[in-house]
């Protein structure tokens, strides 16, 4: 990697400083995608920013949500009470991304930020419906992700907490990539008061997308049966070595299915 | 023999199964590999490649990345040239047809004039640290004008296409046959039917652990070099490099291939790094390291396979096999790899016969150049792409004829009793039994009980199918007349010293590398059982050209048949020679002393003197036969092998495929060997399991994809699928052996068996799930978008129907 200054603030407000200061400064959380990057010499920032001592570690109940902080790891979602009591859906794929070297690293807030068209996060983040709290403002999800590796986050605003409101059942279904096990196609369904909601990662040309075909039909029926003459446009897919876009639109039907199907 | 009938196990010895010596320190971290040597004053080197797949190199500007800090010293191809520094060379010659030669194009140690495939070396940078070093190949102003590339052989071989070197016309190496294609003609004439297959056998990366490193050291008060290096045969990089590309002199050139993580073929090559730090090491004077990392390995270490084939079987009216003709063309990328043209030729078109009495065979085989990185021997290498295509269209002959795949199979065994066999394409097998191999892999796992397996998966909406593979292959390359026959420019004997030491231990040179085979355990219970010391009083040492008198190295399963077959000749002087000493203390004939258990005993007597008494009289021969016996007791031998061996056997692999996803899951996978004497076979299962592994990565998982433009698209492990555990299933492993006829210890080799008979087990498993769907053959990988595709696209009609 190339050499670059690394500054590890206590406190937000510093944070958000040293990025806002300098465009070339890059926020390090887990580091699980940027890592790679900085050692592949892809990328070659001023300054590190390292959120680790931020102190935006931890999960709670607020009502009728649940609260995940940003520097939240995979694995402490995995394995947290609360968040196995209020939505198991969320623990289930947190405790399916990479691998437990990657969950012990790897956080939530990192994963929003980066918003990797193949992640699993942003799914979930958009079919429940979450609410991203930054250093600025609280952003609605559906305003949030905006194309692949694209969000509505300023260069020197920080996620600091995302709230899940929880939904009545939710599930996630992901078709990993044979060789990344990143999810090829994954989907995150949930059964909300308002409807049900459906979204999908991995697959899109565009990142993340809510299926609204797939939402209206399961909001009039929450059944596998409901959706299954649903269609995905093949031309809304990705397409590469591993799946073709007639196979991915295909792969989100399937797993769509399998969500609905274990909402149980 | 078999795994359950064992006889008289002595602890430690042969038949036993020692936990591995070797993992007290691979698994406590305290291996030492290449990358964890550090020389005094030790330099980085990292080679700045070509990003291109075709080019010419206008112009390489060195001059900022000199100023740079840290640079020690940057070469390029012209330096090379300057210095007259040869080409590494290619270690074997094929002739085609017409009597000609191959066209062996020259590889410089960095490229001159062109680049040839992307990953191509243009030049070193040598820094005190690897990422100065980085920077400043970073900085080289490197002017290239991209040529057309031929990344694949229809490319290559389609008209007008672009060469890649200018000297192979329509970029064929060489176009090379065997066999008696009249014989063939006649056979297919009478035929009743004919089975056709047309196959691809998938490129692969071979992706050892431990990337490959190398250090190059010069001392300068005596004028030798050293190279340490990741390699599976010190000795052939010795012959190599010093003999055709620097021209150093073997007593001035050492070679250290420490511990290895792992090489599967990869390793064997000599590669244009390890030459360019042993020259650089003398020209900067000071040690030179370049350590590569994956990204780099992907598109330097040779890859594996790459072949296309059509073959056609000519079948009687009972399903005999008449006579079989295959047409292959082989990828062997850019520049020839040190044994990539014995491939798809010695290595692989003699095995056709594979275990079946074909009376005619005739095969012709084009070698391509391309734009990709060169191609060469992967676990198996030639065997794999043979029994593939000879178990695939064995399975589609069945169709066919309408017969059963088993049935078919037995029908045209190679019956027990016709051993030696002399097969139609130059090979004659000394040893082997299919139909026991066969009977007990289907009993182990329940064949006949497969098709109530296969309803109670469609119960749940799952394709279920079993496939087998019954195979023979061929190691122990080769008696060295006969290689060099076929046109190996080296010899292929092995080589071993045993030192007994004054009390009694004892330390085995071996001229075979271990590099994840357990050499240091299985070596040392040959030595043990042979000398009747304790296991743990045996020392293996390999890997060290200053410490080993010479040797080949280890690649093809050749150390046990070869290597075991030279230590065994070492011991057997050991012990004639203590037979003498014992004799002469004992004041006997020696012709009345026998040797057993680690005891000395004349004869008919209770006379005896152990082996540690012998060792010690040696080395103190106080009261010692001077007049005809020499102190010490120390032999070396070499072993040339009196033939190939050929292990074989059947493997059986049952599968699932969701119709929903195209998935195939792996559900039970049994393979039973001969693969002669057994020494471990804790260690002979682990290698079983290994292969196996590869063999399904090849079949469902792996491959490796250029572009039309000569970019690698699965050029990382993120689109490269390895195997993973969750990939498998738990392997059952048994043995049904027959001896190898012609080494003193019966082996036949176990290194390699799993790659190659497992890969068209699995497939013809997927096949067999996918039997409603009018599929008869599936290219590797079997991909879930390759199974949903099939399913896909037979759907309309099946819901019609």
């Amino acid at each position: 990697m190339y050499d670059f200054n690394y500054q590890k603030p206590a406190a937000i407000d510093d944070a958000v400083k040293a990025l806002g200061s300098d465009p070339e400064a890059k926020a390090l959380a887990g580091g699980m995608t940027f890592i790679p990057v900085l050692k592949q010499r892809l990328a070659k920032p001023s300054t590190l920013v390292d959120l680790g001592g931020l102190g935006l570690s931890g999960i709670r109940r607020e009502g009728n949500a649940l609260v995940i902080k940003a520097m939240t790891t995979h694995r402490e979602v995995a394995t947290s009470k609360v968040v196995a009591d209020a939505i198991p859906a969320l623990a289930h794929l947190a405790s399916h991304i990479g691998d437990r070297q990657v969950r012990y690293r790897g956080t939530i807030g990192g994963s929003l930020a980066n918003n990797d068209p193949s992640a699993c996060y942003p799914s979930a983040a958009l079919a429940l419906g979450a609410t991203i709290r930054t250093t600025r403002r609280e952003i609605a999800a559906d305003d949030y992700f905006q194309g692949m590796f694209t969000t509505a986050l300023e260069p020197d605003e920080l996620i600091v907490e995302v709230s899940f409101p929880i939904p009545e059942k939710a599930a996630y279904e992901k078709f990993p990539n044979p060789a990344s096990r990143y999810a090829m196609v994954g989907v995150f369904v949930a059964k909300t008061a308002g409807g049900a909601r459906l979204a999908v990662t991995g697959a899109g040309n565009n990142g993340v997308f809510r299926h609204a075909a797939m939402e209206q039909a399961l909001s009039a029926n929450f059944a596998p049966d409901a959706i299954r003459d649903v269609k995905t446009p093949e031309e809304d897919m990705n397409s590469d070595i591993h799946a073709s876009a007639a196979y991915r639109a295909h792969l989100v039907g399937v797993m769509a299915r399998r969500a609905v199907a274990s909402c149980g | 023999m078999n795994d359950t009938t064992l006889p008289h196990i002595v602890k430690g010895g042969i038949g036993d199964s020692p936990k591995r010596v070797e993992d007290r320190r691979f698994l406590s971290g305290r291996g030492h590999y290449t990358d964890d040597i550090n020389r005094p004053d030790q330099t980085y080197a990292v080679f700045r490649r070509s990003d291109v797949a075709h080019g010419v190199i206008r112009s390489i500007d060195t001059a900022a990345a000199r100023a740079m800090p840290g640079v020690v010293a940057i070469f390029t191809g012209d330096d090379i040239a300057k210095a007259g520094i040869g080409g590494v060379p290619c270690g074997w010659q094929i002739h085609s047809k017409d009597g000609s030669p191959m066209v062996e194009p020259p590889h410089p140690v960095l490229a001159q004039g062109k680049v040839r495939y992307v990953g191509d070396a243009i030049a070193m940078v040598i820094a005190e640290t690897v990422d100065q070093a980085k920077d400043a190949a970073e900085a080289l102003v490197v002017n290239i004008d991209p040529l057309p590339a031929v990344s694949n052989m229809i490319a290559a071989t389609a008209e007008g296409a672009a060469l890649v070197h200018d000297e192979a016309k329509g970029n064929v190496c060489f176009d090379w046959h065997i066999g008696d294609k009249d014989a063939v003609d006649a056979a297919f004439a009478k035929a009743h039917k004919v089975a056709t297959i047309d196959l691809v056998n998938n490129r692969l990366v071979p992706n050892p652990i431990e990337p490959r490193a190398a250090i190059g050291d010069f001392d300068r008060s005596t004028g030798e070099h050293t190279l340490y290096t990741t390699s599976q045969n010190p000795h052939v990089i010795r012959l190599l490099m010093g003999a055709f590309v620097l021209q150093i002199p073997e007593h001035k050139l050492r070679v250290v291939a420490p511990d290895v993580g792992g090489g599967f073929g990869a390793k064997i090559f000599h590669y244009i790094e390890e030459a360019a730090v042993t020259w650089a090491a003398a020209q900067v004077n000071r040690p030179v390291k370049w350590t590569c990392e994956r990204s780099e390995s992907f598109i330097t270490d040779a890859h594996g396979r790459d072949h296309i084939s059509h073959a056609e079987l000519a079948l009687a009216e009972d399903g005999a096999f008449l006579g079989l003709r295959v047409k292959t063309m082989a990828n062997l990328g850019a520049y020839l790899s040190t044994f990539a043209p014995s491939v798809p030729t010695y290595l692989s078109a003699t095995l056709l016969a594979g275990v079946y009495t074909t009376p005619a065979i005739y095969s012709e085989v084009k070698a391509l150049f391309t734009n990709t990185v060169p191609v060469d021997a992967y676990r198996g290498a030639g065997r794999p792409e043979t029994t593939f295509l000879l178990e695939r269209l064995v399975d589609v002959a069945a169709k066919t004829m309408g017969m059963d795949r088993v049935a078919i199979r037995r029908r045209n065994f190679i019956p027990a009793d016709a051993y030696p066999y002399q097969t139609p394409v130059a090979l004659q097998y000394d040893s082997g039994n299919h139909e026991a191999t066969l009977a007990r892999c289907m009993e182990l796992a329940d064949w006949n009980g497969f098709e109530a397996r296969r309803a109670e998966s469609a119960k749940r909406g799952k394709l279920r199918g079993i496939g087998m593979s019954t195979y023979l292959e061929a190691c122990g390359i080769a008696p060295s007349a006969v290689a060099g026959a076929l046109g190996a420019r080296a010899g292929l004997y092995e080589v071993a010293n045993v030192k007994v030491h004054p009390t009694g231990s004892v330390t085995l040179y071996t001229g075979t590398h271990s590099h994840g085979q357990g050499h240091e355990t299985t070596f040392a219970q040959l030595v043990a059982d042979q000398l009747g010391v304790p296991f743990e009083q045996v020392e293996i040492v390999h890997g060290d050209t200053s410490k080993i008198p010479f040797g080949m190295g280890t690649y093809g399963s050749r150390s046990l048949a070869v290597g075991g077959s030279a230590i065994v000749k070492a011991v057997d002087k050991i012990i004639s020679k203590g037979k003498k000493i014992a004799a002469h203390l004992m004041e006997a004939s020696v012709d009345d002393i026998e040797f057993k258990d680690g005891k000395f005993t004349v004869a008919g007597t209770d006379k005896s003197k152990a082996f540690g008494e012998i060792a010690l009289t040696a080395y103190v021969p106080h009261n010692y036969p001077h007049d005809e016996l020499e102190p010490g007791l120390d032999e070396t031998a070499f072993y040339d092998p009196k033939n190939f061996t050929f292990p074989g056997g059947c493997h059986i692999c049952e599968v699932e495929v969701d119709p929903d996803t195209g998935v195939v899951s792996m559900l039970n996978f049994t393979a039973v060997d001969d693969i002669g004497r057994v020494i471990n076979p804790m260690i002979v299962h682990g290698q079983v399991h290994g292969g196996v592994a590869q063999g399904i990565g090849q079949a469902l998982l792996e491959h490796a994809i250029y572009d039309e433009t000569g970019q690698l698209l699965s050029g990382s492990l993120m689109d490269y699928t390895m195997p993973r555990a969750d990939n498998l299933v738990n392997i059952h492993v048994g043995t049904e052996s027959t001896m190898c006829t012609h080494n003193p210890l019966g082996a036949k080799g176990v290194g390699e068996v799993g790659a190659i008979g497992s890969p068209p087990a699995v497939i013809n498993a997927v096949v067999d799930a996918l039997r409603d769907y009018g599929v008869t053959h599936i290219d590797m990988p079997a991909t879930p978008l390759k199974i949903w595709s099939i399913i896909n696209a037979a759907s309309p009609r099946m819901a019609a129907e």
